[in-house]
């Protein structure tokens, strides 16, 4: 035994710096490295957390039936609440102190119908100031079931 | 207790197991969101979009993306003739204001709506050199942004131009394709916004997604698919002018 004291020495040696790394990596690797990848798990939670801004046209359906209604009559059936009212959530949580602006028609509309020759063939375009006239959109169509009437 | 040799050599490796137990804690997913179960892509419809910049300003809003950044944007293209290898292409403001009608007679015209392809090789996980950038089990390339730090390496390496340096941070940031709306059964705010259903959002995992159909009956094409990137944005009538 006499003879082995340096080598025993050693050994403590190397099991406290064994000890000591470890507790440094304990310390400098963040919790659940390596689960998924190489990477650390709560970076995805981080993404996660972010409050939604558009509340999505199902909270929507959930209170306008009527709106819904006509919508699915018309060829905006398939359209977003949101792609024309804006985002939305806030008032999904609090609908009675918070209060959507509707959007003007005659500025809305154009963004998505007013001509451009890249547009896609067969979608409704027109050149919005010689199409109305003057006049507002909403005078002839429906924005929820845009066909006019009569 | 006298120690032997013998047990130092037994005690020594069972309190390694034993720390390394103690810092290696699992984080546990916050809902009941399961990773496993899903593998999100997107279709791209080019016969159906009509650059009207919903998706871009949605995805502004959405996510504060600050002014001038763009995490999705529409391109214009216009083909004057074959062989198109300089297409002419503008996105001013990337299509946040929408695009002017321009006619340009006797080309051919379309908008091709961009954004991060989460790519399932992604070149710029791979030059990402502290491994702030990942790919998650579901099939996105998110940022670790207590982690990234501002070097631009992955800037430069996404073939698509979709990463910017975020202004206040001075860290990356990209698309995340909404992981927080579609880890809770939401779409993205650009497929929400799009009025032509251009965009969908996709679950390759889910059996029932029509992603699955609308792959297996249409002629789709990814950006740049000699990269390999393994793009999960499937783009339907791709013309092979788009870079």
């Amino acid at each position: 035994m006499k003879d082995a004291a340096h080598l025993l020495r050693l050994a403590g040696l190397f099991a406290a710096g064994i000890v000591i790394f470890l507790l440094i990596r304990r310390e400098l690797v963040p919790a659940g490295f390596g689960q998924y990848g190489h990477f650390r798990p709560g970076a995805m939670d981080a993404v996660r957390a972010r409050p939604m801004t558009y509340a999505g046209r199902t909270t929507c359906e959930m209170c306008h039936e009527g709106q819904l209604k006509l919508l699915q009559t018309g060829k905006h059936a398939q359209v977003g609440c949101e792609a024309c009212h804006g985002p939305q959530a806030k008032h999904a949580g609090d609908s009675s102190s918070i209060t959507p602006v509707l959007p003007t028609p005659h500025l809305l509309c154009p963004v998505c119908h007013e001509a451009n020759s890249a547009k896609p063939k067969g979608f409704p375009q027109v050149a919005a100031k010689e199409h109305s006239g003057g006049e507002e959109c909403t005078t002839c169509h429906n924005p929820h079931r845009p066909k006019p009437v009569g | 207790m006298s120690m032997t040799r013998r047990k130092l050599l037994f005690l020594t490796p069972a309190a390694a197991a034993f720390l390394d137990r103690l810092g290696g804690e699992e984080s546990t997913p916050p809902s009941k969101y399961l990773l496993a179960d899903h593998y999100w892509a997107m279709s791209v419809d080019i016969g159906k979009c009509i650059g009207c910049g919903n998706c871009v300003r949605a995805c502004a809003r959405e996510n504060g993306v600050p002014k001038g950044y763009f995490r999705t944007w529409v391109e214009r293209y216009s083909v004057a003739g074959y062989p198109s290898e300089h297409p002419e292409v503008d996105s001013p403001n990337g299509g946040f204001d929408g695009f002017p009608g321009k006619n340009r007679p006797g080309s051919k015209s379309f908008f091709v709506p961009k954004l991060c392809n989460h790519c399932a090789h992604s070149p710029c996980v791979q030059v990402c050199p502290v491994g702030a950038t990942f790919e998650t089990p579901d099939g996105l390339v998110l940022v670790d942004k207590d982690y990234c730090l501002g070097c631009r390496y992955c800037v430069q390496a996404c073939p698509y131009g979709c990463r910017y340096i975020d202004p206040p941070r001075q860290t990356v940031d990209k698309c995340t394709l909404c992981y927080h709306r579609i880890s809770q059964g939401e779409t993205t705010a650009c497929c929400e916004t799009c009025p032509t259903g251009a965009r969908t959002l996709a679950d390759l995992k889910n059996p029932k997604d029509p992603i699955h159909e609308f792959l297996r009956t249409n002629s789709v094409q990814v950006l740049k698919p000699h990269m390999a990137t393994g793009s999960k944005v499937y783009y339907k009538d791709l013309d092979q002018s788009v870079r």
